[in-house]
């Protein structure tokens, strides 16, 4: 059987992180009662006109330069016209033929092909439509027009993935820029990404094959879980000698299979038109400028600047700088005097089993440096840190502090150590003896001992120093 | 008088021209209540309690907006167009809503789903459209001004039909939210008034930059006019292609006189050439039925409004309720609308219609640029007609609009001034100025208007 080629874009729709909707002063916020989120504008009364939120511009231009697009001086918003009753003005108002932005790339890693550039085709702003909730009436289709007026940026991928794993490798990089720049929250669950996946099959380098659209994937594993099906799907029929059809396909995830959308999926002609409610939208180049350079270091940047500057391991950079709050923290921590490599380990080791749960750290990182500055200087031993940290997130106690206050400072005061190691030999001398004639692992049990009479506060390595100072001497 | 009074007297006008069919919503209690309002917001603004009728596709939380169309029978707003608060403002008074052709379409005010309005002249004849209620009702007397709207000339036209002044201020000069869209490009909040003074002065009301509606645009507010001594150092451009050998001969006595007029108070006058004029109706009738489509498609009877097919399925409803609840000739612009956004479509008829309105655009401007301060012209080809005269035949309906719609489609300020009167029927005199000229073209106005003596035969 010949082999057949995958190939897979992606259209991706992100809520914009704004506070209000696209073209109205309504709460754009996720989880309201239905219907509280709106106004005359965003439910197409008679009479209201949109006005476009500047803030939504700024994220969408800065979204695409994240991207490494191209952000035009002059965009359009457009009418799409069709009939649904989520969609309370009969048109949705969107971006067609001259969008915020085209061009750009995302740079992932792929499984069977190493790092590859994945074409953006084109980002534009959109509004969403409200939702439809049927039953919620036994019987009856509800209507929810919360939604209604959401910023989106659709952002269209080239046809140059190959694989779902891929497909799935993507939207992770894409997701960690959009979130990376404050673009938006992206969380599937709140419906702040949606992902729609246009896949064919064909023999390698020959004519594209035709095209499937899958819809309705609740999550990246189910984006990937889809188009394998589909993929099996096609290649089945072609197989056979059978031809794809054009059709969109909803997945459903319980039972894992694609099936025809019915009901609004007949061909559509969305008849755009330049929204004549809303001027073009004109960024100067100076806007532009300024949008590009209030754009933070992007997660490939920090990555590999925690390798040069910082001297991290790969796997390390990777880790930390994967999500945009753990990068700032640890270089905070860093800032504040501990060592890379030491707060690294720190901040994977001990902050992020925190941070990965509740979303915060509990404890600052001007107090982590502490803590790190403690067992530097020795002032407190690595084990006894660690407890030391489980007690810092419950308040504002300074780290030394705490120490004390658990007695774990290391007791590093002569005349101490020298009167517990003197009693340590004079209450021990058969095993005394027996390091003297040649059995040097002896030195770990009196070693033990002294750390048992200090009740653990000595410093070990002071101890055992002590200890083997006596035991030559006398 | 006091506002209160003042209420009181509009209603007994309303209620003596109830047979012009020209208001389609009005009441005492709204009346009385609308005048204590006014009268805590202060009495003392520019318009001092003056009542001003509304055309019925601007929408007031007091009385209904229907748009004279049966998908909107009984809709209340929520919301007060802009002009309705900043008429408040000044003193204004809303007086009633005026009938208009459904959702502003038609150029006689018979489209509407509540009956023609009546000239008030004669009436068998139309008073023009779309806002044929609101010019009837000033040309009356019951009110010194209200409020229309023009997409491509509704109210200029129906102010030359009646006799009164009708003035569409520059695209972007009065903030259309709370207007009911029609053809969103060209839409235009504009004013009636018995002179220029009270048209200038409910205009310079509402005009004004306002944050809801993105197309509208800052500028200097307009100035109520002072008449000039003469037009000495005017330019005055007549346009041939607006003189056509058919024009009405009455129509064209009117505006020859007004012309002589200009020449005797020192204007200087000259032909200018606007070639692509002949292309404004067929522009017009492309571009805002296209936006009207989508414009109207809104109303699907899900969320307000009538709603027909009650049990059936989803498309069957919007079936139901749009075939029934909009008039033929808002099917028909909607039909058009659809087709020539239509995939295959669109190059042929959208683009080339835009294309037209720039180079439509473009020939005011070079007329403007050779040194002419104001375009003169007919606002009409004829004086008013009599109902039912051009209801067969759509086409000679539009063309009821050939002297106004250019106008439109180029965005600038225009005014129609009683000119005199032939057989009886008024006849109005169309000056066009550049964009955001409003006070030059009304200082215009307001010179020539004394001594253009309205009522007078000129033929
Ligand atoms: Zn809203």
């Amino acid at each position: 059987m010949t082999a057949w080629e995958t190939v897979i874009g992606l259209e991706v729709h992100v809520q914009l992180a704004t506070r209000s909707k696209l073209f109205c002063g309504c709460a754009a916020t996720f989880g309201a009662d239905p219907n509280r989120n709106v106004c005359p504008v965003c439910l197409g009364l008679p009479g209201a006109l949109p006005v476009p939120n500047a803030v939504a511009v700024r994220l969408g231009a800065r979204a695409a330069l994240a991207l490494g697009s191209t952000v035009h001086p002059v965009s359009v918003f457009a009418r799409k016209n069709y009939f649904y009753p989520d969609l309370p003005k009969g048109y949705q108002i969107s971006q067609f033929d001259r969008p915020l932005a085209t061009g750009g790339e995302v740079r992932c890693e792929s499984p069977d092909r190493g790092l590859v550039a994945i074409g953006v085709t084109r980002l534009h702003l959109e509004e969403d439509a409200g939702k439809l909730i049927h039953d919620w009436v036994p019987g009856r289709t509800a209507i929810d027009l919360n939604r209604a007026g959401v910023p989106l940026a659709e952002i269209v991928s080239e046809p140059d993935l190959r694989s779902p794993t891929e497909a799935r490798a993507y939207l992770g990089v894409l997701k960690q820029v959009l979130v990376y720049t404050g673009v938006s929250e992206c969380s599937m669950e709140k419906g702040s990404l949606r992902v729609d996946a246009n896949i064919s099959l064909r023999r390698p380098g020959g004519p594209l094959g035709t095209k499937t659209e899958l819809k309705n994937m609740n999550s990246f594993a189910n984006v990937e879980r889809a188009l394998e099906i589909e993929r099996e799907r096609q290649r089945t029929i072609l197989d056979g000698g059978g031809r794809v059809e054009q059709v969109t396909l909803l997945f459903n995830a319980d039972a894992g299979t694609v099936r025809p959308m019915r009901g609004k999926e007949e061909s559509h002609d969305y008849r755009y038109f330049p929204d004549p409610d809303l001027p073009p939208v004109v960024l100067s180049r100076a806007w532009i400028d300024a949008a590009r350079a209030e754009l933070p270091e992007l997660p490939e940047a920090k990555r590999s600047r925690f390798q040069s500057a910082h001297g991290l391991s790969p796997y390390d950079a990777t880790v930390l700088s994967a999500e945009r709050p753990v990068a700032d923290y640890f270089e905070a921590v860093v800032r504040a005097g501990a060592d890379p490599k030491t707060a690294a380990n720190w901040v994977m080791g001990e902050s992020m089993p925190g941070y990965n749960e509740v979303g915060a750290f509990a404890v600052s990182a001007v107090r982590l440096a502490g803590l790190i500055g403690l067992v530097k200087d020795g002032t407190v031993s690595h084990p006894a840190a660690k407890r030391v940290f489980g007690e810092l997130g419950a308040g504002d106690e300074a780290p030394h502090a705490v120490a004390t206050r658990l007695g774990l400072v290391q007791v590093r005061d002569d005349a101490q150590l020298g009167a517990w190691v003197t009693q340590v030999i004079a209450e021990h001398p058969a095993e005394v003896e027996r390091f003297r004639t040649g059995e040097p692992k002896l030195l770990a049990f009196l070693v033990g001992q002294v750390m048992k009479k200090s009740r653990g506060k000595a410093d070990p390595k002071a101890v055992s120093e002590r200890l083997l100072t006596h035991l030559e001497a006398s | 008088m006091t506002i209160a009074a003042e209420a009181l007297a509009v209603a007994e006008r309303l209620e003596r021209s109830a047979s012009l069919n020209a208001v389609l919503a009005w009441s005492r209690p709204a009346l009385e209540a609308e005048a204590l309002r006014v009268s805590r917001i202060g009495s003392d603004g520019p318009l001092a309690g003056m009542p001003v009728a509304i055309k019925d596709n601007i929408v007031t939380t007091d009385l209904p907006t229907t748009c004279a169309s049966r998908i909107l029978e009984g809709y209340r707003s929520p919301y007060d167009a802009t002009v309705i608060e900043r008429l408040r403002l000044a003193g204004g008074l809303v007086a009633c809503k005026t009938n208009l052709d459904e959702f502003a379409m038609g150029s006689s005010t018979e489209h509407s789903a509540f009956g023609r309005v009546r000239h008030p002249l004669d009436p068998d004849r139309v008073p023009g459209g779309s806002s044929g209620g609101s010019a009837a009702l000033v040309a009356a007397g019951v009110v010194p001004a209200a409020l229309g709207s023009e997409t491509g000339g509704s109210v200029r036209q129906p102010a030359a039909f009646c006799g009164v002044v009708g003035v569409k201020p520059s695209y972007g000069r009065v903030s259309r939210f709370g207007l009911v869209a029609f053809g969103s490009s060209l839409d235009c909040v504009s004013v009636f008034g018995r002179t220029v003074s009270d048209a200038a002065r409910v205009l310079a009301a509402i005009a004004g930059h306002d944050p809801r509606d993105a197309t509208s645009r800052p500028a200097p507010p307009v100035q109520v006019p002072v008449p000039r001594a003469d037009l000495r150092g005017l330019t005055f451009g007549l346009p041939t292609e607006y003189f056509p050998p058919d024009l009405d001969p009455g129509v064209r006595a009117g505006v020859d006189r007004a012309v002589a007029l200009v020449q005797a108070l020192g204007g200087t006058v000259r032909p200018v050439s606007l070639p692509h004029t002949r292309y404004a109706v067929p522009t017009y009738y492309v571009l805002a039925p296209a936006e009207a489509a989508a414009n109207l498609a809104r109303y699907d009877g899900v969320r307000y409004g009538v709603r027909r097919g009650a049990g059936l399925d989803l498309r069957s409803v919007y079936r139901a309720t749009r075939g029934q609840g909009f008039g033929r000739e808002v099917q028909r612009r909607i039909l058009v609308g659809t087709y020539v956004l239509s995939a295959g479509y669109y190059d042929a008829y959208y683009a080339k219609a835009q294309a037209a309105r720039v180079r439509i655009t473009a020939d005011f401007e070079a007329a403007f640029l050779t040194g002419v301060d104001a375009l003169l012209t007919p606002t009409t080809p004829t004086p008013a007609f009599r109902a039912g005269a051009k209801m067969a035949d759509p086409v000679q309906m539009y063309l009821a609009d050939i002297f106004v719609s250019a106008v439109s489609l180029a965005g600038l300020p225009a005014l129609s001034l009683p000119a005199g009167r032939s057989e009886g029927l008024p006849i109005g005199l169309q000056i066009i100025a550049p964009s955001f000229e409003e006070d030059r073209m009304l200082s215009i106005a307001a010179t020539l208007e004394p001594h253009l003596s309205a009522t007078a035969e000129v033929r």
